[in-house]
């Protein structure tokens, strides 16, 4: 028999629900049936790893030059990936995109009437450290309109996506600026009941990490689902 | 200390720029062992459109049934070409396909074995969290007595098996995020 570990469920109220009819997009995309509570399997307690030699090291620095420095305010972005019981995720794979600074992505279906950067791609990747502490160089993303309902803006954000150490600790989500006017309006950010895991979303300006006479910093952490406590024979 | 996980959030319709990096759908390379499998289908909306900007994220064992993963304890080999991931982005018609070998069995609750599968993560706009489902295989022998198959009720189960289509080692599976027919997702 083996014994199998799962991680844990997240709190009740702290993730967004699948519905949610002010996102326009989510009513014909979201499940309508209930979920099927599955208990973790030894599928959902392994998952894909991404070492050293999958990783571009300049991939972090999303300013590096091309033929000239991209257009914008450059700030810093760090933290640490840590899981519910405030363990470090060490070595593991994050993958950020963004638009630029006039809050333009460089993708075919982004029709914001904006100036691409040609020296500005918006997309980096990097593994965390031993503690699970990661950082950025890039530049703040400009925010921009959408069509999801009469004069719909999108607060500036930083898509980010990780994998964890498992099938079951698979996490995207989306990092915002303190003192965001747009936030309150933003019916993606609005998605999830409980306020507090909400305002998580939203990082914290980072003297410490600043860059004099070169770049402001933005520390947003990061928490995977932790580990249940007691084994279960399954 | 107790933290709470981050709240999740949609991909958005740009993800490609982030994603496309480790795009794969061919997940095994020649000298890896198994029956080789293709798998295409659809990602569909409750109106049954075509979603045109998604991504499937696989993770699966080898045909041996052993995960590439240190928890994995299993005495079975591994096969260091064979990761048991992929990531593979539908078309303008929601359609995509993957090639890979079969998996074999693992263990699964009960110490009875799981039936072959693939599991599977389904991102897409305008989904604000991850949907999580599986794949298994027609005509398993395994299928009937699976723990997970046998977690949903009988007249959703079939959403869960690709259907053996007339081209030779090559199923169908959609995603159907809504609606009468909707794929069975998971709580995972």
């Amino acid at each position: 028999m083996t014994n199998i570990v799962g991680y844990r469920r997240t709190a009740p109220g702290t993730q967004p629900t699948h519905l949610h009819p002010a996102y326009v997009s989510s009513i014909k995309r979201a499940p309508s049936k209930p979920l099927v509570f599955m208990p973790h399997t030894l599928t959902e307690v392994t998952g894909p790893l991404f070492g050293k030699e999958t990783i571009d090291l300049k991939a972090c620095d999303l300013t590096r030059a091309q033929s000239g420095e991209p257009l914008g305010e450059r700030i810093i972005v760090s933290g640490r990936v840590m899981d519910e019981d405030a363990r470090p995720v060490a070595h593991t794979l994050i993958e950020m995109w963004q638009a630029n600074a006039a809050g333009r992505y460089l993708h075919k279906a982004d029709q914001h009437d904006a100036p691409l950067d040609p020296n500005f791609a918006g997309c980096g990747h990097t593994l965390t450290d031993g503690e699970g502490r990661y950082r950025f160089v890039t530049i703040r993303p400009g925010a921009y309109p959408w069509r999801n309902h009469h004069n719909a803006w999108r607060p500036a954000h930083i898509h980010f996506s990780l994998f964890g150490p498992a099938f079951a600790t698979r996490l995207v989500t989306q990092m915002y600026f303190p003192g965001d006017a747009l936030i309150p309006y933003d019916p993606i950010f609005n998605c999830t009941a409980d306020e507090q895991a909400r305002n998580r979303l939203i990082s914290v300006f980072d003297w410490g990490n600043t860059i004099p006479d070169r770049a402001l910093g933005f520390r947003f952490d990061i928490i995977l689902n932790g580990r249940e406590a007691t084994p279960m024979e399954r | 200390m107790s933290f709470q996980t981050t709240t999740s959030q949609t991909v958005g319709p740009f993800f490609t720029i982030g994603f496309d990096r480790l795009n794969k759908a061919e997940l095994a390379g020649p000298g890896i062992s198994g029956e080789r499998v293709t798998i295409a289908g659809r990602v569909v909306d409750g109106d049954g459109k075509a979603v045109p900007d998604a991504v499937i994220e696989i993770w699966q064992a080898n045909s041996h049934g052993k995960y590439a993963h240190p928890e994995d304890q299993q005495t079975k080999p591994v096969e260091p070409g064979f990761q048991g991931y992929g990531r593979i982005g539908v078309d303008e018609n929601g359609r995509f396909m993957f090639t890979t070998v079969k998996p074999g069995a693992v263990p699964g609750p009960g110490g009875k074995r799981q039936a072959p599968h693939i599991a599977v993560s389904v991102f897409a706009r305008g989904l604000l969290l991850r949907l999580v489902t599986r794949i298994y295989f027609p005509e398993d022998s395994g299928n009937a007595g699976d723990y997970v198959l046998n977690l949903v009720e009988t007249a959703r189960r079939g959403t869960l098996i690709a259907r053996r289509t007339a081209a030779k080692d090559t199923f169908e599976w959609n995603v159907i995020l809504q609606g009468a027919e909707e794929t069975v997702f998971f709580d995972c």
